[in-house]
């Protein structure tokens, strides 16, 4: 009798277990996953070309400037806010630190720090004008992206900014291009680049600040219930700058990844990455009315949306299809989210 | 006067345009409940928000525990001790009850880096079982039934440890099991001292609970006065300045006239379940039972705003087809939420657009409005319905509840409703405005109207229904001529108790 007992309660337990899994917040990554596993089937299966090491690594490379700047702004989105300014600000963030290292001639991680607070101070302003100002966050950022895609043009005078780049004299030097191609880590033939370290130590960084953090607490609440935030005694306007500002830190990082793979700062480059970041926030399952989210969530999003890019590539399809498909997909996740929500209710 | 716990006294405070509060004054014994009176726009809630530190006084002072207090923001107030539970719940739905409870003041673990909700799940859990309440701290608050949520604020407010606890109208959503538990809860807080004010529209409610009463009227203090020695009477005609009398409307003859409405054997999921009726000419249904019984479903479904599973709506006789609420609004059948500022009003648009709002297309020809006539038929229901504004371009969001109501009854009545469906119609109108719109009632059917009346105030039900259609869970569990009609009877359909 007691070995049933046992059984019938394992049992209880896990069928509970499996109902949360499938109810809950889980369902969601759980469902973006699958369909994260299912391009991968489907491109294997079209493309011989698809599913070697070489090209998963060029897919994770090529998520790494969109998933930072992804992560940056799930914290924003999680508020109820939008940061439209991402891209333009990833691109002053690089040319700040371009201008420094080559026409000021400071050491590289100086520049490095340089783009980081360019992105935090931008972010700050934007936060400013958003919390204590009211401006809506659509108009603030707006304004953000055009002044600093102003911005990095005057600075740059308009014209690409070029790292010092490795010279016959002195081969190994480590110099700005290595930031994000360096080789990281082999394992035997396949280079793992350094770009895809400094994306995984985001992740990370990112998914302690919001599920551990207070940061992450009152992002989480401010987004759910401002009001209910404030009269419980939290100043909201402050972390609601900290949120834009953290946001602002992230797309400093993404301005040095993006500037060292290309071992320039390009100031007419940048805008439209915005949306791409949000629309893979999106397709993680982050609701844009705020209060929910995840950074799983948005990490996967970001591989749908590089996974698709590079198997329709592989597969020849031509560009401009390509991005009709990745509307497509945007505008089938957020409806599918929306009909499992219906369904809970 | 030093065994007060509070006195606040001469407290001003204006806004642009208005005097909110006049030389108030209020003074609090610990452990006791002192009830805060007085029609909508008398300045409780100012008054409670200067205490909480939301809003700061113009002038006067507050003396708590013996000691003149500056109390400046929401935090000053906390920490002093001093709580609100506010009218519209102020929860955070995404975040778990215990999470809500302690936001503001989390724990930290690690180095005070990272917040530690294990903690914070015991804490709740240990102030849950102090409530006696059943409740799983790592719950979203958002999945909770809004009884529930406010069992969540009353525990936040106990976590303050608070000596002074601020009760804006707890119970406007709450059924009666769920109140008594309610005032359980009250009786053991003021069992260990704590003092608590405690506002309701509710008279009944106030006899019961209360130790005192202050009564404000217009921004100004009127009285205080112990409740075993006032009837309720007294206590609204100190409200009100007047004295109002209650005649109810008596069973109306011309109750038996044709058909206007009849609905068949509605199916729709767990809520709706094979719900029949008929409503006819000239008569109020009110329609009893008690929150989540299921009243407001059938009432969105008739006006087509949730999809039937199965049924049939049958308007004088002819069976319609409601798809959408456009399908019913040209039946002639107007739905009056009981959500007016979500549902049933644009809330920052003028009367006259609000007014003209379902009927804009009677008065375009060639796609063009002639905006002259809806100024001056607007004009003319504000006559009628003897809505207070300054004009038909009034801001509808600076009318009273009641006025908010009445512009709403007007938007019907320019679409030629003849079938109305009132849903929870006086829910935060104060008591004066209340009768206008219960006499409003009565002269709509005079006119050959038809209303269906949803109302979770038994008194209210009593007084104005012809017929009262009683529900339980989905069912209609009993019907009952006005004259079978009492507290008790529709409480034991409502309740569905087979004795």
């Amino acid at each position: 009798m007691a070995n049933l007992n046992i059984l019938v309660n394992q049992e209880k337990t896990e069928k509970k277990g499996l109902g949360n899994f499938l109810n809950g917040t889980a369902a969601q990554k759980v469902l973006a996953f699958a369909a994260l596993i299912i391009l991968f089937i489907f491109f294997s299966l079209a493309s011989e070309f698809f599913l070697t090491a070489n090209n998963v690594i060029s897919i994770i490379l090529a998520t790494c400037v969109n998933g930072i700047l992804a992560l940056g702004v799930t914290f924003i989105i999680i508020t109820g806010g939008i940061d439209l300014s991402l891209g333009t600000v990833m691109t002053f963030s690089s040319v700040m630190a371009a201008v420094s290292i080559s026409n000021w001639g400071l050491p590289l991680w100086a520049g490095c720090i340089i783009a980081v607070v360019t992105g935090a101070f931008c972010g700050c302003v934007t936060g400013t004008l958003i919390s204590k100002l009211k401006l809506p966050p659509f108009i603030a950022t707006l304004g953000m992206m055009m002044v600093t895609k102003g911005l990095s043009l005057v600075i740059s005078d308009a014209a690409p900014v070029y790292f010092p780049d490795k010279t016959p004299e002195n081969p190994s030097a480590f110099v700005f291009r290595d930031i994000a191609l360096g080789n990281g880590i082999q394992f035997g033939d396949v280079v793992i680049p350094n770009a895809v370290w400094i994306f995984l130590a985001m992740i990370v960084i990112a998914s302690i600040i919001l599920n551990k953090t207070k940061l992450g607490r009152y992002d989480f609440a401010i987004g759910s219930n401002e009001e209910a935030t404030r009269l419980s005694g939290v100043n909201v306007n402050a972390w609601k700058i900290a949120i834009y500002t953290l946001g602002g830190a992230f797309v400093g990082i993404a301005g040095i990844v993006m500037a060292s793979r290309l071992g320039s700062a390009q100031p007419a480059l940048g805008q439209g990455y915005e949306l791409d970041a949000i629309a893979a926030v999106v397709i993680g399952g982050t609701s844009l009315s705020g209060g929910s989210g995840t950074i799983l969530g948005t990490v996967i999003g970001a591989f749908i949306m590089s996974t698709l890019t590079n198997g329709l590539k592989v597969m020849a399809v031509p560009q401009q299809w390509q991005t009709v498909i990745i509307g497509g997909v945007l505008i089938v996740s957020v409806l599918l989210d929306l009909m499992r929500r219906k369904q809970k209710n | 006067m030093s065994d007060k716990l509070l006195v606040m006294e001469g407290i001003d405070k204006s806004f642009p345009g208005v005097r909110a509060l006049d030389h108030c004054r209020l003074e609090l014994n610990a452990g006791e409940v002192l009830a805060l009176v007085g029609e909508n726009g008398a300045g409780k809630s100012t008054l409670m928000k200067i205490l909480t530190g939301v809003y700061t006084k113009d002038a006067g002072r507050i003396i708590y525990k013996g000691e003149e207090v500056d109390i400046s923001s929401t935090k000053v107030a906390q920490g002093l001790g001093i709580s609100i539970i506010h009218q519209e719940l102020n929860l955070a739905p995404h975040l778990t009850a215990a999470q809500n409870i302690f936001i503001g003041r989390e724990f930290m673990g690690m180095g005070k880096l990272f917040v530690d909700d294990k903690v914070a799940n015991k804490k709740a859990q240990e102030i849950f079982d102090r409530m006696n309440l059943d409740l799983d701290p790592k719950v979203k608050v958002g999945t909770l039934t809004v009884a529930k949520q406010q069992m969540v604020e009353i525990a936040k407010a106990l976590s303050f440890e608070s000596s002074i606890l601020i009760m804006d109208e707890p119970t406007a959503a709450l059924t009666d099991t769920e109140i008594e538990e309610l005032f359980k809860i009250i009786k053991d807080l003021k069992a260990k001292g704590v003092a608590i004010v405690y506002i309701s529209h509710r008279m009944e409610e106030l006899k019961k609970i209360s130790d005192r009463i202050t009564i404000m009227r217009d921004g100004c203090y009127v009285n205080t006065v112990n409740t075993k020695d006032v009837s309720l009477d007294e206590i609204i005609s100190m409200m009100v300045g007047r004295t109002i009398y209650h005649n109810p409307r008596g069973s109306s003859k011309n109750s038996k006239g044709e058909v206007v409405l009849e609905v068949k054997n509605l199916n729709r999921g767990k809520t709706i379940k094979d719900v029949s009726f008929k409503l006819h000419k000239g008569e109020i249904l009110g329609f009893a039972g008690l929150m989540g019984a299921g009243r407001t479903e059938v009432a969105r479904a008739i006006f087509g705003a949730d999809k039937l599973e199965s049924g049939k709506i049958l308007i004088k006789g002819k069976e319609v087809k409601v798809r959408q609420p456009k399908d019913a609004v040209e039946h002639g059948v107007g739905y009056l939420s009981e959500d007016r500022k979500r549902y049933g009003l644009t809330i920052s648009e003028t009367v006259e657009e609000n007014v003209s709002l379902a009927c804009v297309e009677k008065f375009t020809k060639y796609g063009f409005t002639n905006f002259k006539t809806i100024t001056q038929l607007t004009n003319d229901y504000i006559n009628k319905l003897a809505i207070k504004t300054p004009s038909s371009r009034q801001i509808v969001k600076n009318l009273s509840g009641g006025n908010q109501q009445k512009v709403v009854i007007a938007k019907w009545l320019l679409k030629d409703c003849d079938v109305l469906i009132f849903d929870e119609p006086t829910r935060g109108i104060d008591i004066g405005a209340k009768s206008e719109i219960y006499n409003l009632l009565s002269e709509l059917v005079q006119e050959g109207k038809s209303i269906i009346m949803i109302s979770s105030e038994l008194p209210e039900i009593l007084r104005m229904s012809d017929r009262v259609i009683v529900m339980c869970e989905g069912r209609v569990t009993g019907e009952l001529a006005i004259e079978d009609a009492n507290q008790e009877s529709i409480m034991k359909y409502a309740t569905n108790r087979e004795n």
